[in-house]
């Protein structure tokens, strides 16, 4: 039983994962959502007003977006006083590609250094 | 997906050298950029600290398993969740831990040495995205990480 176990979970795992990501490529295919992550990719905490300065959105519309940033876990909000302040949340967008991507790099300079000594 | 890294390098040095350069803690350390306690034990637990720039308060803390001369030298490490100054906490006993193995093979010109690191399945996400923050620009990396995601 335990094999089984084994072979299922992976596969579970990876259909829980295209689900996020389809979440994810939904929150991102359209435009004005696009927009307001890229204004929340300062790393700042941006207000309601803030992100709805300079555009044609409404106060209304730009919440609407932000709710559905935030279900596909791209952005969070905190309360600061009266207003809601909301984050960038890259943690959906960073899988472990990326991280063994970067393990990987620094492999990379150490064998480097490696070969060096070695051949030296 | 595949969680591991493997890395293979021919080196144009003998087998002996390559084997040297790995297993003693002196030339592992020069290469690594780690100053060592002292030698490798297999099943004992190597220490010592990072000598690269900035990152000098980083332990090293490996508990090495296998050493068979020429041929198979392993260690299990942790992944600390930031080894930034003002965040780290690095624990060996609690941190994650991945394997690393240097394999040897004589070639006809020299040593093949196959790296490979497994077992990245136990770091979290959250400690993840830590190390991604580690280099400057971090904000600008993700912007591109997200172009990368839109695209793919």
């Amino acid at each position: 039983m335990p094999r089984n176990r084994n072979r299922r979970g992976p596969v579970e795992r990876s259909g829980v994962r295209r689900r996020e990501q389809a979440q994810v490529f939904a929150a991102l295919g359209d435009q004005t959502r696009l927009a307001l992550v890229m204004k929340l990719a300062d790393g700042h905490g941006h207000s309601i007003s803030r992100l709805t300065r300079g555009t044609r959105l409404t106060r209304q519309a730009v919440t609407k977006h932000l709710r559905v940033l935030e279900g596909a876990g791209m952005v969070r909000s905190a309360r600061a006083g009266r207003e809601s302040v909301f984050e960038f949340n890259p943690r959906p967008l960073i899988g472990l590609k990326e991280y063994l991507d970067r393990v990987s790099g620094e492999w990379d300079q150490a064998l480097a250094r490696l070969r060096d000594l070695v051949e030296r | 997906m595949d969680n591991r890294i493997e890395k293979r390098i021919e080196l144009k040095a003998p087998v002996s050298r390559v084997c040297r350069a790995i297993t003693d803690y002196r030339e592992f350390g020069e290469w690594f950029r780690v100053k060592l306690d002292g030698p490798f034990v297999a099943g004992k637990l190597s220490t010592g600290h990072i000598t690269y720039p900035g990152y000098e308060h980083v332990k090293w803390e490996a508990l090495v398993q296998k050493i068979e001369p020429e041929r198979l030298f392993s260690f299990t490490w942790s992944h600390p969740r930031s080894i930034e100054k003002a965040n780290y906490s690095g624990d060996f006993a609690s941190d994650p831990k991945t394997l690393v193995e240097f394999r040897l093979e004589k070639t006809a010109h020299g040593t093949l040495l196959v790296l490979t690191e497994s077992g990245f399945e136990s770091v979290p996400a959250e400690w993840r995205l830590e190390a991604f923050r580690r280099n400057d620009g971090g904000w600008a990396e993700q912007m591109k990480n997200i172009e990368r995601f839109i695209a793919r």
